[in-house]
């Protein structure tokens, strides 16, 4: 009777008449919707075997559930354990053993506890592993990445901050993956120029090599420099290269390929130096020189071989007028420009800059604090074309001067106005801007609900919008934008202190919120945030820091409904133990910072920290270390999460007017 | 050119070299000292070239000087040729002391130290033009072997190489000199050691090679060919141990600075300090060729008749090169019983890193320098670095007992090869060798032979102020040669020896 029942309910399965084949092409349109994909899945019995079969990418919460998991996903070919803080050899010899054959692809960058031997399984029995991300695995030796150097076929390897690994373990690497094409060594101190010479003289293949803050001379240079296809060049913090290291031996080979070059904060490389490098890449198109030496005309005039040229990045390089004039002057015409923190840009440089550069994209003047009117309108009549503006703290800039980039600027994307004088009339003129995307606007005190309603109903796109003090904004404001703005992914509204429940709830409609920044807004009560939690499920951080009238009752929602939550900061709120131990019950969260809550008891506290299985990152007050049993402390470190003891005091909340006077005391 | 022959060539131009490679180089002298007008004379490159042969190293100087004398038993020519140069000598005898007596009477002009110097300097010529005169008149005796007594154009630069800024000493003590030295004269011989090669044998031999060595100079110098000139030692040569011997007792020693500290047990003429002095080099004006050195392994890249020869810089050059490449690596490491070497340095450089080499290649090598394992993993295909297993690390080294073992092998091997041991028996017999040649007087008195034309140098020091010739004289028998570099025409030698 059941057997038949069952045969009878297959018969009815209408989706019985697609094909493996055609179910897969439905579930490849899908890739980009996890959800969408989890509940075809759920659908049926077929269906949920279909998707096992088609998946390719996995990203577990936990390293726990590697051999459900890959009894499940037979083909999986790219492994995301990023996830899972703690991540063992016996782990990596289950992952080695069943995806042997497919995995091309795995990501051990958030991971520890892994040693040499788990990666010799991974090295020696995943044949087809092509990419492998060991970053911050500072513990590893060179035994360890010898063993990973047996996956001959890696082309992509990332071992930043593997800070034991010394030439001897690179040298295994180099030896033993030829085809590597990018190699990322940042901060992996214990590598010098042996080591990279070597990979340089083996890896024939490379086109990306980053070497950022290695002890490096210029012994290693002339190698890196013959490499045939290198395009990316990272040389950032490379302090022992200078002028002097860039000899006329290197100028022989040159790497006409090179399309990247990444010397910032180099500050022992001069004009002098840079001439000679430009000098043999001729092919570059993104230059960056950050933090290194000043602007000068020689320096640009260095840059007038370089044909190819798009983007120069030059933040927190001291800049003369006449290095600025330079560059508006190239004969190639510049889509990027970057002068945040530079000082000495000028209006009259910067004017003359953008007035010849007219088909600038992007363009950064974060903090050029004295330009004025003057140069913002040279920008907006020049160049029309910009995508993204940044231009936080350029506090000289008037009212009636975004009133003209919205205007004449119709493109941007991206707008950064932190900390500016622009007013409603602005905002309304910007909200022209329909393709913005992102829209940065904190502690600019002049802007209400009036002109946040213009952004509201023309800006349509918008995906992130950055409130922070802005103190004139109230629930009215955030109702239009959550009206306006459907696909609202981050909203920060921290320190805006008229904002009620009314605003969670009217934001509750933008289902596709993952960040919410509240901290501070002391109106806020558990009934907006269970409002935002039962409707925004894919909401992944939350702050609601001082929102004191925020509680347990808050939590529990919180705890039912989001259970994409990974990040919360739960400091000065009225949450205990109680709220706390119910969101362990969310088996994403990962982080939580939690100081100077009054109603927590380290009993209760116990209980969430172990409860909470996934956690890596734990922030809480020195004063609670005493008082939890080490015991227990040692076993959560264990599990991969990593405490940190603040010592803050207690924190009255300011005026904003009396904060932003504190703030400007603080830069001058 | 059979090997051999050409061998005995290169003797010629490389007897400059080594002091204890005096039996080659006695009939060249001769050659060049006799004008090329006379027949017999002629001929005698040729000879040199062709007749003498060298069957085997250990009598190799015996059997050569017995060669020689035959050749030049009596020679009338010759003998015609000593007198007309004892009378040119005496001449020039004549003059200097001339020039003494003018010195003597003119006012003391100059400053003291350059007065002595040039007093010195007359003092020395005169005193190698009367050691020239002595070993010319004896070599008239048709009894006496006369060849090198007759080779006044380079001997007497050669040999005065040796001799240091000599100082006016006490005239006791001249005396003593002295006699010493004429004791010396009659009764012992110092091993006439005259790196005064021939240059005309030198010239000729190059001469020879030029077609090929004229492409294949070694790039690296960038000399051109022929800016040097190319001297090959012959195998007993290069593995002598000794290269320096005592003029008194024969001993030898591998560095002058030890024969000089020898000498001074011979006498208080040795205990001055212009006798313990080191021989400083020639810092002469006149251009001289510079020297290069061919390895006498035929084949080898360091052989001048290789195609693509690349000269051998110095003479510990060839040694090392000779040792390292063409001998039995005979030096066994007695820590890791698997390195061996030729030459003794190179052991005692691996055992101070052995057991320390922590850096390891995957074929097994190890180097006791990172960069060295790097450029050999970048050299080779396949190689790759081995990492130590961080326990492992304490097992390297290599257990005391073994190492106790291993140190009876290296005293032995020490034995075999080097002559720095009294006790071991090669180096006896080498000595006694060397002591054989010593002996020879003739051999000694050509070495003090002065160049007429040298001696015009005096005219440099038109206002030298003469005090003393006796003690001057006295003074360069106590043997600091060095002084007579200063006139140019020879290559101090002793410098660049062992």
């Amino acid at each position: 009777m059941k057997r038949q029942k069952r045969s009878d309910s297959q018969n009815d399965n209408p989706f019985q008449v697609l094909t493996e084949e055609l179910i897969f092409l439905i579930l490849d349109f899908l890739e980009t919707a996890p959800l969408d994909k989890k509940s075809f899945a759920l659908t049926c019995k077929a269906f949920y075997a279909a998707e096992a079969r088609h998946r390719r990418a996995l990203r577990p919460l936990r390293a726990e559930h590697l051999p459900a998991l890959a009894a499940r996903y037979p083909s999986v070919t790219d492994l995301d354990l990023s996830l899972c803080p703690r991540v063992g050899d016996g782990a990596l010899a289950l992952v080695a053993g069943a995806y042997g054959e497919t995995l091309r692809r795995l990501d051990l960058s958030r991971s520890r506890w892994f040693t040499g031997n788990g990666l010799l399984n991974v090295g020696a029995r995943c044949g087809n592993l092509v990419e492998l991300d060991l970053s911050n695995a500072t513990e590893l030796r060179d035994a360890g990445v010898a063993a990973v150097a047996r996956a001959k076929n890696l082309r992509k390897l990332w071992l930043a901050r593997c800070k034991l690994v010394t030439d001897m373990g690179i040298g295994c690497i180099a030896v033993g993956c030829r085809k590597l094409r990018l190699i990322c060594l940042k901060w992996c101190v214990g590598i010098g120029d042996l080591g990279v010479d070597l990979v340089a003289i083996k890896c024939k293949e490379l086109t990306s090599l980053n070497l950022s803050y290695l002890p490096i001379t210029e012994k290693c240079l002339p190698s890196i420099f013959k490499l045939q296809l290198l395009e990316d060049l990272v040389l950032e913090g490379c302090f022992g290269i200078d002028d002097g290291s860039l000899g006329v031996d290197l100028l022989k080979q040159g790497c006409k390929t090179l399309k990247k070059l990444d010397i910032s904060g180099c500050q022992n490389i001069s004009h002098t130096g840079l001439s000679k490098l430009t000098s043999i890449s001729g092919g570059l198109e993104k230059l960056i020189l950050a933090d290194g030496s000043p602007v000068t005309l020689d320096l640009v005039d260095g840059l007038n071989k370089l044909s190819m040229l798009q983007s120069i990045v030059l933040d927190g390089c001291p800049v003369t007028s006449e290095g600025l004039r330079a560059i508006g002057s190239l004969c190639i015409s510049l889509r990027e420009l970057s002068l945040s923190k530079c000082l000495g840009v000028t209006d009259e440089a910067l004017s003359l800059l953008v007035s010849k550069q007219k088909d600038l994209r992007k363009l950064d003047i974060t903090c050029c604090r004295k330009i004025t009117d003057v140069s913002i309108a040279s920008i907006a009549n020049s160049c029309t074309g910009l995508t993204s503006l940044k231009m936080e703290s350029c506090t000289l800039v008037p009212q009636e001067a975004f009133v003209l980039v919205g205007q004449k600027c119709h493109y941007l994307e991206e707008l950064d106005l932190t900390d500016n004088e622009i007013d409603d009339e602005g905002l309304m003129s910007l909200s022209s801007c329909s393709k913005l995307s992102s829209l940065k606007i904190g502690i600019c005190l002049n802007i209400t609900d009036r002109g946040l309603t213009y952004v509201g109903m023309f800006c349509s796109k918008l995906k992130e919008l950055d409130l922070y003090r802005s103190t004139g904004v109230t629930d009215v404001g955030i109702s239009a934008i959550a009206g306006g703005c459907p696909g609202l992914e981050i909203l920060n509204t921290s320190y805006c202190t008229s904002i009620t429940d009314k605003a969670l709830i009217s934001l509750s409609k933008c289902s596709k919120l993952k960040t919410l920044e509240i901290r501070g807004c002391i109106l806020v009560t558990s009934i907006g945030l269970a409002a935002i939690a039962m409707n925004c499920r894919q909401l992944s951080r939350l702050d609601i820091k001082k929102c004191y009238e925020i509680d347990d009752s808050g939590m529990i929602p919180l705890a039912h409904f989001s259970q994409n939550l990974r990040q919360i900061n739960l400091s000065y709120s009225s949450v205990t133990d109680v709220g706390l131990l119910s969101l362990a019950s969310i088996s994403c969260l990962q982080s939580f910072t939690m100081l100077h809550l009054q109603g927590l008891v380290p009993g209760g506290l116990a209980a969430a920290l172990l409860a909470c299985g996934g956690l890596t990152k734990v922030k809480l007050h020195l004063s609670l270390r005493s008082l939890l049993p080490e015991l227990l402390i040692r076993h959560v470190e264990a599990r991969g999460c990593v405490f940190e003891w603040r010592d803050k005091e207690f924190q009255a909340e300011l005026d904003p007017k009396c904060w932003k006077l504190q703030l400007e005391d603080v830069m001058q | 050119m059979n090997p051999k022959g050409g061998l005995c060539a290169n003797n010629c131009k490389t007897s400059s070299e080594p002091p204890s490679f005096y039996g080659f180089g006695i009939e060249s002298p001769f050659n060049e000292f006799n004008p090329p007008s006379l027949p017999i004379q002629s001929v005698l490159p040729g000879q040199s070239n062709t007749d003498v042969e060298i069957p085997d190293q250990e009598n190799c100087p015996l059997s050569d000087s017995s060669n020689t004398s035959k050749l030049q038993d009596w020679n009338p020519g010759a003998m015609l040729n000593n007198l007309s140069f004892l009378e040119e000598k005496i001449h020039q005898l004549r003059d200097l002391v001339h020039l003494i007596v003018n010195k003597k009477c003119q006012p003391f002009g100059q400053s003291h130290e350059l007065v002595t110097q040039e007093q010195q300097l007359v003092t020395a010529d005169l005193t190698s033009i009367i050691v020239q005169l002595i070993s010319t008149a004896g070599s008239l005796l048709p009894s006496v072997r006369h060849t090198l007594t007759t080779n006044p154009l380079v001997g007497q630069i050669d040999q005065l190489h040796g001799i240091n800024l000599p100082f006016g000493s006490e005239p006791s003590t001249a005396i003593n000199l002295q006699n010493n030295s004429g004791n010396k004269l009659f009764d012992k011989s110092t091993p006439n050691d005259l790196p005064n090669t021939c240059e005309m044998e030198q010239n000729y031999n190059m001469e020879e090679h030029e077609p090929k060595d004229e492409e294949d100079v070694d790039e690296g110098e960038s000399l051109p060919p022929g800016s040097y000139e190319i001297l090959q030692l012959e195998k007993e040569e290069i593995l002598a141990p000794h290269t320096h011997f005592c003029t008194i007792c024969g001993k030898g020693f591998k560095r002058d600075a030890n024969l000089r500290m020898h000498m001074r047990g011979h006498g208080d003429e040795y205990k001055t300090p212009a006798a313990l002095a080191k021989p400083h080099k020639e810092t002469g004006s006149e251009p001289k060729l510079i020297k290069r050195y061919s390895c006498p392994y035929a084949g080898c890249k360091r052989n001048k008749d290789h195609k693509k020869f690349q000269p051998l810089k110095t003479i510990l050059c060839v040694k090392n090169h000779y040792k390292r490449t063409h001998c039995d690596k005979s030096y066994i490491c007695s820590r890791c019983n698997t390195k061996k070497f030729s030459v003794m340095a190179d052991l005692k450089t691996h055992e101070k890193h052995c057991g320390k080499d922590k850096w390891l290649c995957s074929c097994g090598t190890t180097f006791s320098r990172k960069d060295k394992l790097f450029g050999h993993i970048a050299l080779f295909q396949g190689h790759t670095p081995a990492i130590p297993l961080d326990d492992t690390k304490a097992v390297a080294e290599p257990p005391d007992p073994q190492n106790r073992e291993c140190s009876s092998n290296k005293v032995g091997s020490v034995n075999f090869c080097f002559g720095s041991k009294p006790s071991s028996e090669n180096v006896v017999q080498n000595m006694m060798d060397m002591k054989g040649n010593i002996d020879d007087p003739v051999n000694y008195f050509s070495s003090l032979n002065f160049e007429g034309c040298n001696f015009g140098a005096f005219s440099e020091f038109p206002q030298t102020p003469f005090e003393d010739s006796e003690g001057s004289f006295s003074f360069l028998m106590s043997g600091s040669f060095n002084y007579g570099t200063k006139f140019g025409g020879g290559e101090s030698s002793s410098d660049n020896l062992l």
